[in-house]
């Protein structure tokens, strides 16, 4: 977050007023140039045939499949990682034990795999030929290509978002008002909700918004699970490439637009938390 | 150990006594649950599925895995991945510290809009970024025709486009850590550096850029794996001729859909290892200077 301090009213650090200058000059263009203009070219794009057009394209029933499907995976996945995150970090940040760091590394792992390989590792675990697929055939149990593999996908790729967000926060507020209320008579899930919980509760929307808008813009992982099944196996982003492919450009970007809008909003609101409860946030501080 | 375990006796769901062996003593319950539910959540959805994923590449054996991995094919995409992704994180590195300390030394209108902005690439779907890039530099597209008309440059389904899709997809990494320690840097270091005659870039150059250079490797670093795995923003753009803009995990989709499962796990693993040295390395250039700037 943008804390300004009085640093460059020093006279002894103000730089001259060409350098300042030339260097917001160079900055503001490449991020006009790599962000801006992306982000503009897709809403002119959606747009190009007029509102009809871009409306036809969002009601067609494969893009109202997709983005039904988006939706319930991410109401799957966000849920889970969001419990396994407030587990992870209660036993990581209230008690001190061996091993800490070596899991917390574990936890992290997702976000330095690609996602190709997200996806690939439930393919060889669940596909047909896969080291349980004979099995899960025999039960006549479907996981890859079907909802349950691009649920999996979309959990391994979001897994760290929660709780990488809350172990700094409650690590750093301490044991004090747990104690406390243990020692008044409350039992460990009323301490867990009355005081633990509100005090992480920005924290932990912080966390599962990022969470979320990474499991519907979830790409790579999801692909390479989904079998590309239209109407039944495609996510928003699938759906995306699927009409990019077939030179159907229009309503290629108006589903963009909508996962863009998605984005939007998530910055809007993940800036307002970090103006707003800054303190209480501990992906603000470094 | 036994203050372990009279607090186990009174508050018997905290976890037993096998537990209290690995912990220290706390009054706090649900160590047992939490802990339990955590190392099974993470065997389940990480541990495992990795797993199988080495369990393949090692059932081709030594031999078939090196077989397998040292084709031109995926020697190119290898190359194609690694070298762009460098020459990705190189461009942000420039860029992002310019973006970092613009954000932190100066204001103008929209400061903080242009801040929060710095995150759109974490945002926004790879997909989308893809396909938006792909228009934006195809010959016909706004700065793709520019482009033509000026330099004569193709940069749409080209390793160029390659190398604009990681720029984009890298963006936040350097600016986001470089930014906070450019923040919390001590004036009085500069300011003496000023007093004791030094000029502006003197100043600069060696005092505060020596300071911002372990997290401008750390930005440099993240980027560069984040494009290694890159995939979506990428294969828009790519054109993805094979040997030519053939990146690594587009290789992967490759094997998988003809079901060469066992090559699409060596080409996985190949990457990973290959990513964990990279950043091995860096890491330990970076302690380096850690503890030369510090002495």
């Amino acid at each position: 977050m943008l804390v300004k301090k009085a640093v460059g009213f020093t006279p002894a650090l103000a730089d001259s007023r060409w350098v300042k200058g030339l260097l917001i000059a160079t900055a503001l263009g490449f991020l006009l140039l790599f962000l801006v203009l992306p982000l503009v070219s897709v809403f002119v794009e959606a747009l190009r045939r007029g509102t009809d057009a871009y409306w036809a394209a969002l009601m067609e029933p494969d893009a109202v499949a997709a983005i039904k499907l988006t939706l319930i995976v991410a109401a799957i996945a966000v849920p889970m990682n969001l419990l396994f995150g407030v587990a992870a970090s209660w036993c990581i940040a209230k008690f001190d034990f061996r091993g800490k760091d070596v899991l917390i590394t574990l936890i992290d792992l997702p976000f330095s795999v690609s996602p190709v390989i997200s996806g690939l590792i439930y393919v060889l675990l669940f596909g047909l030929h896969g080291l349980m697929g004979p099995f899960l055939k025999s039960q006549g149990i479907q996981i890859i290509f079907a909802v349950p593999g691009l649920v999996l996908a979309t959990v391994f790729v979001t897994f760290p978002f929660v709780a990488r967000e809350l172990i700094p926060l409650m690590q750093e507020q301490g044991n004090e008002e747990e104690e406390a209320a243990l020692v008044l008579g409350a039992s460990g899930w009323q301490t867990f909700w009355r005081v633990t919980l509100p005090n992480i509760k920005w924290g932990l929307l912080y966390g599962v918004l990022l969470c979320n808008a990474r499991a519907m813009g979830e790409f790579g992982a999801v692909s390479v699970v989904s079998g590309h099944i239209r109407g039944e196996t495609n996510t928003m982003p699938l759906h995306v490439e699927i009409l990019y492919n077939e030179y159907n450009l229009v309503a290629a970007f108006a589903v963009a637009s909508v996962l863009a809008m998605l984005a939007l909003v998530t910055l809007v609101v993940k800036t307002v938390l970090e103006w707003r409860f800054g303190a209480e946030l501990a992906a603000t501080r470094h | 150990m036994v203050a372990a375990t009279t607090s186990d006796a009174v508050l018997p769901n905290s976890g037993g006594t096998v537990l209290s062996v690995l912990r220290k003593p706390s009054v706090l319950p649900g160590f047992g649950l939490t802990l339990g539910f955590t190392l099974t959540y993470l065997s389940l959805i990480v541990l495992l599925p990795l797993a199988a994923l080495a369990l393949k590449a090692a059932g081709l054996g030594w031999s078939g895995f090196w077989d397998a991995v040292l084709t031109p094919r995926v020697l190119a995409a290898f190359k194609v991945s690694f070298g762009l992704s460098l020459a990705a994180a190189a461009i942000n590195a420039v860029f992002g510290f310019i973006v970092a300390w613009v954000l932190v030394r100066y204001r103008f209108p929209g400061d903080r809009i242009v801040d929060a902005l710095v995150d759109l690439p974490f945002a926004l779907p790879t997909a989308v970024a893809g396909i938006a890039l792909s228009a934006l530099y195809a010959p016909n597209g706004w700065i793709g025709s520019l482009l033509m008309e000026w330099f004569g440059l193709r940069v749409a389904f080209t390793p160029l486009g390659i190398a604009i899709a990681l720029t984009f997809i890298g963006l936040p990494f350097v600016v986001r850590t470089v930014q906070p320690i450019l923040q919390d840097l001590p004036p009085e270091e500069e300011e003496a550096a000023a007093a004791l005659g030094a000029t502006r870039w003197q100043a600069f150059r060696r005092v505060v850029f020596p300071a911002l250079l372990p997290a401008l490797l750390t930005g440099f670093a993240l980027a560069f794996a984040r494009g290694v795995g890159e995939y979506g923003s990428v294969i828009f753009i790519a054109g993805n001729i094979p040997g030519l803009s053939e990146i690594l995990p587009l290789l992967i989709v490759i094997k998988l859909e003809q079901y060469d499962y066992a090559g699409a796990a060596a080409v996985g693993v190949l990457m990973l290892m290959a990513s964990f040295i990279l950043l091995l390395a860096l890491n330990l250039l970076q302690a380096w200077m850690r503890s030369r700037h510090a002495r």
